[in-house]
């Protein structure tokens, strides 16, 4: 066991202050800052617009309160129907990205090879992809005419679900990947010394070390599908409607807020039981990490005396999904970008310097690449801020019930913007930013919601890959600091951070992730002056004609190229070497 | 040894942190350019609300900020559908003063909810005064544009099959599986489509079609991208359905350089006639500025410049077609056409009834 304590001796005269003593008052207010300011945020901009909203679904025509709605929308048989696939989609998507995704986990994170990082960085990619290219790549692989056409399954439940795994493998990878890449390898080894099968020592040792972040991400990915929208809409043909797309439809369509607040309440149940779900599966298994030692992970070797069943497993599984799961769909957008109407060229991607064909943007390509690229700088550093503090304090174990509980509740928190739709936050924040908290001040037109409403999306997936990581810290750590007269700011800088840096870099990538690819709330407030790269792409797939096909695709293929690379210069904020500690 | 190994670990990590922080820090998109003056302010800025396909030429808007002395500032929150809904929930606070791009399927609506002021234009003509939706003046128009069935000429002169022209042909078996449209809940043209059903068959009638058209292989997708770019066997796709749910004005853009002949073609006789109008906001803070965009929305400039910018077609009949326009995407003369007022009444029970339908 590695122990980490503060490098500089403390002062003297502190160190003979008994344990504790550091004055409480100051703690509690620095701890409750460190609460607060996340709440405020979320409140401000998530709960506020929110709660408007559906206030406005279950007021009457009279002012009081109206909950016709209830029974009527509950009563319908469809609405049962939307819900019951939407768990099933939701289910099916989760453990698909589970049982695909940690194979992946263990040969990017666990073994060393060549191109390691390049295929880190690439598997991510189908993440920030817009869902309208999504739509039309995945459908161009899963259609009659394309090359997995012969499956006939576009437009079903299994065309949806293999898009829902494309999307969140990347969740499951670098959540339980940087967590597994922490792991000291030695437990399972002296199993394995002491006569057990490979995967007798996987399933006994390793496979409880990682519950907390499998559950961490199985809640994540469980949510993203549940309130997956795009790619319903566009892959579910029309048969597989589900709460979220239903949700969209009553409001932007049929302007019904109250069968939409309904359906919105139902949702919120939803996610927060599976929040609790979650929750348990991860503080039953929640304990001390054992780090790894200075030595970086074993090379693969999948021949010779070296080389492991299990290797050869994560390979065999990690080729076909990479294979047919991400590169077909994203191979077939590669090369249709390269399709011009004059033949085959680059043409597309000099395109990119110009507003289109016939005048169809704006702004150039590279303008709205520019603009993605600071909204995302914003987005991250609100949601890195917001979302470390929300981690570092749902990291502690107060030993007052009240505050334990209070310390469950915010994480727990954090996490519902994941499983509200986009829409409902959007339309919100139309009805109350016009004069919020009665100031004179309409924040609707205000540049400055873009990335604060990104912030949101992003903030749990930052809470979740920093917060298994600081839970690993053995609390023994803290207290033999305390005793030893550290402060709590020392405590936290030589004992934490060290900790909390390695997945401060997956935290960094998929905030800006997130960002770079966030369309949902970013079409509600979009200024068309300044619009994203996601909205340009969705302008130009909106147009006839091969020539704005092809400068979408080409557009969409830089997209996630700028994707790969954010990825790959996140992973170096960790430090060189690949030792942990 | 542990220690000494994460106390290098931090001290190398500061430079990894403070090199990413900085330059990201001097691009952030927060504060790097000057708010636009609110609308509050009621002085030089003009503030239009449209839908998210909205583009113009920066000339003619540069032109117009230049002749009236308006900043023109746009605000753009969705399509068409979301677009008026988003302007009833505010209407107690406008996002806007004037808004451009509520459709003949949303024009009743708009109006009955009190979103919209009375303004006559006297840049209106005979034209703007022929697609009128109320006596008030609430709306007026400034594009049409049709949604009418393509079809790829080049399959039919391969398969040999004489190409459909009417709606009725296409509950023909000889047109099985052939063609994609998409899904009235979810579209635009895909509700405009179901209007046509019910302007030629009567509302008595287009049940029974729906049912035809189901039974005879009718794809149904959510959007128009995915109809047009996968499902559609055209140029730029590589699907299998000769027929799809497009508009008249698709066809130019799929003629090669140098062709002469358009590889695609709109049926005249399937055509659902959507008229785009713009209309002043009740309480804009600047409705002068208002009304003279609705003004300059009829001027010849912005009427000529409409085919190229945002593919429909001006309202005013005296601008000229682009050439291309003219030659491969002829408006057609008599498309279908339903009351706004009957649009509005039963827009929400018809694409109920159409999802029994078509999809159960």
């Amino acid at each position: 066991m590695s122990a980490t304590l503060p490098a500089e001796p403390a002062t003297p005269p502190r160190a003979l202050v008994a344990p504790g003593a550091w004055p409480v008052a100051r703690r509690w207010v620095g701890w409750g800052l460190a609460a607060g300011l996340p709440l405020l945020f979320l409140g401000v901009f998530f709960a506020y617009p929110v709660l408007a909203l559906l206030r406005l679904g279950f007021v009457g025509d009279t002012g009081g309160p109206d909950l016709s709605g209830v029974a009527d929308v509950l009563g319908r048989a469809r609405t049962w129907r939307i819900i019951g696939t939407t768990l099933g989609q939701s289910v099916v998507g989760t453990a698909l990205s589970l049982v695909l995704g940690l194979p992946v986990a263990f040969l990017l994170h666990r073994r060393e090879f060549r191109g390691r990082r390049a295929l880190r960085a690439f598997v991510v990619v189908p993440f920030v992809l817009p869902t309208v290219v999504v739509g039309v790549a995945f459908r161009s692989v899963l259609a009659d005419s394309g090359p997995l056409g012969f499956l006939g399954i576009d437009g079903t439940f299994a065309g949806v679900v293999a898009a829902l795994v494309f999307f969140n493998l990347a969740v499951v990878v670098r959540t339980v990947g940087g967590f597994w890449a922490g792991l000291d390898p030695r437990a399972e080894q002296a199993a394995r010394a002491l006569g057990a099968s490979p995967w007798r020592a996987f399933r006994h040792v390793t496979l409880p070390a990682l519950t907390p972040a499998i559950a961490s991400a199985a809640a994540i990915v469980f949510l993203f599908c549940a309130t997956a929208f795009g790619v319903v809409l566009v892959l579910g043909g029309t048969g597989y409607g589900t709460v979220e797309t239903e949700i969209w439809v009553q409001t932007t369509q049929f302007l019904d807020l109250r069968a939409a607040a309904v359906l919105s309440v139902v949702q919120i149940a939803v996610v927060a039981g599976c929040l609790l779900l979650a929750g348990r599966a991860r503080s039953s298994r929640e304990r001390a990490l054992q780090l790894l030692p200075d030595a970086g992970p074993p090379r693969l070797a999948l021949r010779g005396p070296a080389r492991r069943r299990g290797d050869v497993l994560a390979v065999a599984v990690t080729a076909v999904v990479v294979g047919v799961l991400l590169v077909l769909p994203l191979a077939t957008v590669v090369v249709r970008s390269l399709r011009t109407p004059t033949g085959w060229g680059l043409g597309n991607y000099v395109a990119l310097g110009t507003t289109g064909g016939a005048n169809a943007l704006s702004v150039t390509v590279w303008e709205a690449a520019l603009t993605s690229v600071r909204i995302a700088v914003d987005a991250t550093v609100i949601a890195v801020v917001v979302g470390g503090l929300v981690a570092l304090v749902a990291s502690r174990r107060p030993r007052a019930p009240g505050a334990r509980r209070a310390v469950r509740v915010l994480d727990a928190l954090f996490m519902l913007p994941l499983g509200v739709s986009a829409v409902t936050v959007g339309f919100g924040f139309l009805v109350t930013f016009d004069r919020p908290f009665g100031l004179d001040l309409d924040l609707r037109s205000s540049a400055a919601l873009i990335p604060v409403a990104q912030a949101v999306v992003a903030t749990p997936l930052v809470v979740r890959s920093v917060l298994p990581v600081l839970r690993a810290v053995d609390t023994r750590l803290h207290e033999a600091a305390g005793v030893l007269g550290a402060t709590p700011a020392q405590v936290l800088r030589h004992v934490d951070w060290p900790v909390a840096a390695r997945s401060l870099g997956v935290a960094v990538g998929f905030a800006f992730a997130v960002s770079l690819g966030e369309f949902g709330a970013t079409s509600f407030l979009a200024r068309p002056e300044r619009p994203t790269l996601p909205v340009v792409i969705f302008r130009l797939l909106g147009r006839p004609g091969a020539e704005n096909l092809g400068m979408a695709l080409a557009a969409a293929v830089l997209l996630g190229l700028m994707t790969a690379l954010v990825m790959g210069l996140a992973e170096r904020l960790r430090p060189a070497g690949g030792t942990e500690l | 040894m542990a220690r000494i190994a994460t106390h290098h670990r931090t001290r190398r990590l500061a430079p990894y942190a403070a090199l990413a922080v900085l330059p990201l820090a001097a691009c952030s998109a927060i504060g790097a350019d000057p708010e636009p003056a609110a609308s509050g302010d009621g002085a030089g800025t003009v503030v239009l609300v449209t839908h998210d396909s909205f583009a113009l030429s920066d000339d003619v808007v540069a032109a117009f900020e230049a002749e009236t002395g308006l900043t023109l500032e746009t605000r753009a929150p969705g399509d068409g559908g979301a677009l008026v809904n988003q302007l009833i929930l505010t209407k107690d606070a406008p996002l806007g003063d004037v808004v451009y791009g509520i459709d003949t399927t949303f024009a009743s609506r708009a109006i009955a909810e009190g979103v919209l002021e009375p303004y006559e234009s006297p840049a209106a003509g005979a034209d703007v005064a022929a697609h009128a939706v109320d006596d008030g003046h609430h709306l007026t128009a400034v594009d049409v544009g049709d949604v009418c069935v393509n079809v790829d000429h080049e399959w039919f002169a391969e398969a040999g099959v004489p190409e459909p022209t009417t709606l009725a042909d296409l509950t023909d078996p000889a047109y099985r599986d052939l063609l994609v449209v998409t899904n009235p809940a979810t579209s635009s043209p895909g509700l405009a489509f179901l209007l046509a059903t019910v302007a030629e068959l009567g509302e008595d009638g287009w049940e029974q079609y729906w049912t035809a058209l189901r039974d005879n292989g009718v794809k149904v997708v959510s959007g128009w991208s995915d109809a047009y770019y996968v499902d559609f066997s055209g140029p730029s796709s590589e699907g299998e359905r000769p027929l799809v749910l497009s508009y008249a004005s698709s066809p130019p853009s799929e003629v090669a350089e140098g062709a002469t002949q358009a590889p695609t073609g709109a049926l005249l006789d399937t055509c659902f006639r959507q008229v785009e109008y713009a209309g002043v906001l009740a309480g804009a803070a600047n409705p002068d500025g208002a009304r003279q965009v609705v003004d300059w929305l009829l001027s010849q400039d912005v009427q000529a410049d409409l085919p190229g910018s945002m593919y429909v077609y001006p309202v005013d009949t005296s601008v000229p077609l682009p050439d291309a326009w003219a030659q491969h995407a002829p408006l057609p003369a008599e498309p279908l056409t339903l009351d706004p007022a009957l649009i509005s009444e039963h827009r929400d029970a018809w694409i109920e009834r159409w999802t029994e339908i078509v999809i159960g």
